[in-house]
């Protein structure tokens, strides 16, 4: 319900002003066996199929995919503060990314995958960092080496992009978190990996809840815990370099979404997975519709308006969960 | 009937031995005590029984090498409560007592009405039932006690293993963990293997006690064979006495 309301928001609400009832009525004209006339022109008919319309399933599936993921890394972490953004998987997916823009345009489809390399190589640098720093065990130093990686890995970033003054502003405006320019063709793109990702982990999400009681333990109930790492490690890492090839950084989702939705309904991820996977589109589409109707015609990054949310709610889970740790 | 034997058993954390060739069996039904002072090898014993540390030697359960069975397999015979399991704090006990059915389930597997069915009757044998929906970061020491032998009784394994299960427990709640223990083994052949610090309850509940220092066994027998003031002295250095108690049991008392 609160999807469908929020994508419906994402629809009829715009700076073109059309009538929402007959924005309405050409969705339903455009479901098999239902014809009605809208009265749109042909202009507002391709606002509403063109523009809108693409950008909400658009902000729907990277919304769901990076709450998932963040779900994913928490539990896989058992750390609560775990989130694609400051493990610095988005970090390396976007210094990924970048480097095939700035090489061969960005309409590239290779983006997805030098993004999922980046992403790969990022998580992997932050776990074995945090790991030697300060053993499994440790939350915060997990964070701290995510950090660390995300700062050296966006520096690279930024280098490259400085290298290239005539790719410099679509990088820039891209890295800052974007759905301005999503049409059918990046939901497309997003499509299979956000569905792939999202299923993997899914079915994941009871062997999630055992690693929660520890790596003994699970293997005393028969389950191997790397086995279920690695398999959701990566899922998690596919889904993000995905969601940050077609939108940019967008930060917090995966901490904002899966903490509140814990809140509501307890700390199983049996639970916690699929309600995320609802609420997580719900949160991106409506922070889009923040990002664009707040000021007037001109946009904000929708990664800023994410960020405003995320960082407060950060410091909350940090304050709770200081406890666990 | 034998159910689980162990021979040989050697266990080595970086070099370090903690079980040096241990023979122990266990019979279908049988409760055997370990006891023996801190570092004796108790708990290194059960984590090798339970396939969770690497050993030397075999462990066999109903004849056949644990090593050789499927993890899954082996989960299904053999459940361990460890002394200190770690609870997730927001996770409902339901939801956590639900985990027990995961030897029973396929990898990717949901549970299903019988899992979810298995997992209330386990809570109601612990009187337990009225937690259900309650989360692990409430509970009190006997409740948590209660709820994690509930996640091994959903296992429905033939071999039990517990380690110190009434350490958190007043002697109240002690006994009546124990008792539920007694009555299983009896309904169900459930074999316990138990480290248990308190001489006098292991010799109430146990048939065999298998007195363990410095990663062996060095004496095992009924409680009056094992129980005497000479070999506690001499394996824990405590002072007690043993007495006889009012219907006929070993009591080891602590003496100044």
């Amino acid at each position: 319900m609160l999807l469908l309301a929020a994508l419906a928001a994402g629809v009829l609400i715009g700076p073109a002003s059309l009538d929402p009832g007959r924005v309405m009525l050409e969705l339903l004209d455009r479901l098999p066996f239902v014809s009605v006339d809208s009265g749109l022109d042909s202009r507002s008919a391709a606002i509403v199929w063109e523009l809108r319309l693409p950008r909400a399933v658009l902000g729907a599936l990277v919304g769901s995919t990076l709450s998932v993921a963040g779900g994913a890394y928490q539990g896989v972490f058992r750390n609560p503060l775990a989130d694609p953004y400051l493990l610095g998987v988005a970090a390396g997916a976007g210094l990924g990314a970048t480097l095939v823009i700035v090489t061969v345009g960005s309409g590239s489809a290779v983006i997805p995958l030098a993004a999922f390399l980046g992403a790969v190589a990022a998580v992997a640098a932050a776990y074995a960092l945090g790991a030697a720093a300060g053993g499994r065990r440790s939350g915060v130093t997990l964070i701290l080496a995510g950090v660390a990686v995300a700062a050296f890995l966006t520096a690279a970033q930024t280098f490259v992009q400085q290298q290239h003054a005539d790719s410099i502003r679509e990088v820039y405006s891209w890295i800052l978190g974007r759905l301005g320019t999503a049409g059918w063709s990046e939901v497309a793109l997003m499509a299979p990996y956000a569905a792939v990702s999202i299923v993997v982990i899914l079915f994941h999400r009871r062997l999630l809840d055992i690693l929660a009681v520890g790596e003994e333990e699970a293997r005393s109930l028969g389950v191997r815990p790397d086995r279920v790492r690695i398999a959701v490690v990566i899922a998690a890492t596919l889904g993000t370099a995905g969601a940050v090839a077609v939108s940019g950084l967008i930060g917090f989702v995966g901490i904002v979404v899966p903490h509140t939705v814990r809140l509501l309904v307890g700390a199983s991820y049996r639970s916690i997975l699929p309600i995320s996977v609802i609420g997580g589109a719900a949160f991106l589409v409506l922070a889009d519709l923040v990002a664009r109707s707040a000021l007037g015609p001109s946009e904000i990054p929708i990664g800023v308006v994410t960020a405003f949310v995320g960082g407060p709610f950060f410091l909350l889970v940090l304050r709770t969960s200081r406890r666990a740790m | 009937m034998t159910r689980l034997t162990a021979s040989g058993v050697t266990v080595r954390y970086n070099g370090r031995v903690a079980v040096d060739g241990v023979d122990l069996t266990v019979s279908v039904g049988e409760w055997v005590a370990l006891i023996g002072p801190n570092g004796a090898g108790k708990t290194s014993l059960l984590r090798a029984m339970a396939g969770i540390v690497g050993y030397s030697g075999e462990i066999a359960i109903d004849g056949v090498d644990a090593t050789s069975l499927p993890r899954r397999r082996a989960a299904r015979l053999v459940s361990l409560v460890p002394q200190q399991p770690i609870l997730p704090e927001g996770m409902t006990v339901l939801d956590y007592v639900l985990l027990g059915r995961t030897p029973h389930l396929g990898y990717l597997a949901v549970e299903t009405e019988a899992d979810v069915k298995v997992s209330r009757e386990a809570l109601a044998r612990l009187d337990a039932t009225d937690l259900e929906s309650r989360r692990l970061g409430e509970l009190s020491g006997g409740e948590r006690q209660r709820v994690v032998l509930s996640r091994a009784l959903a296992q429905q394994s033939s071999v039990l293993l517990l380690d110190e299960p009434t350490a958190a427990l007043d002697v109240g709640h002690g006994q009546q963990v124990l008792d539920l223990v007694d009555e299983l083994r009896r309904e169900r052949g459930i074999s316990v293997v138990a480290a248990v610090h308190d001489l006098t309850l292991a010799a109430q509940y146990a048939d065999r006690l298998a007195l363990m220092d410095g990663g062996r066994i060095v004496v095992e027998g009924t409680p009056t064979e094992v129980l005497t003031e000479e070999s506690i002295q001499r394996f824990s250095g405590a002072r007690v006495s043993v007495v006889t108690g009012p219907g006929g049991e070993v009591v080891v008392v602590p003496r100044r």
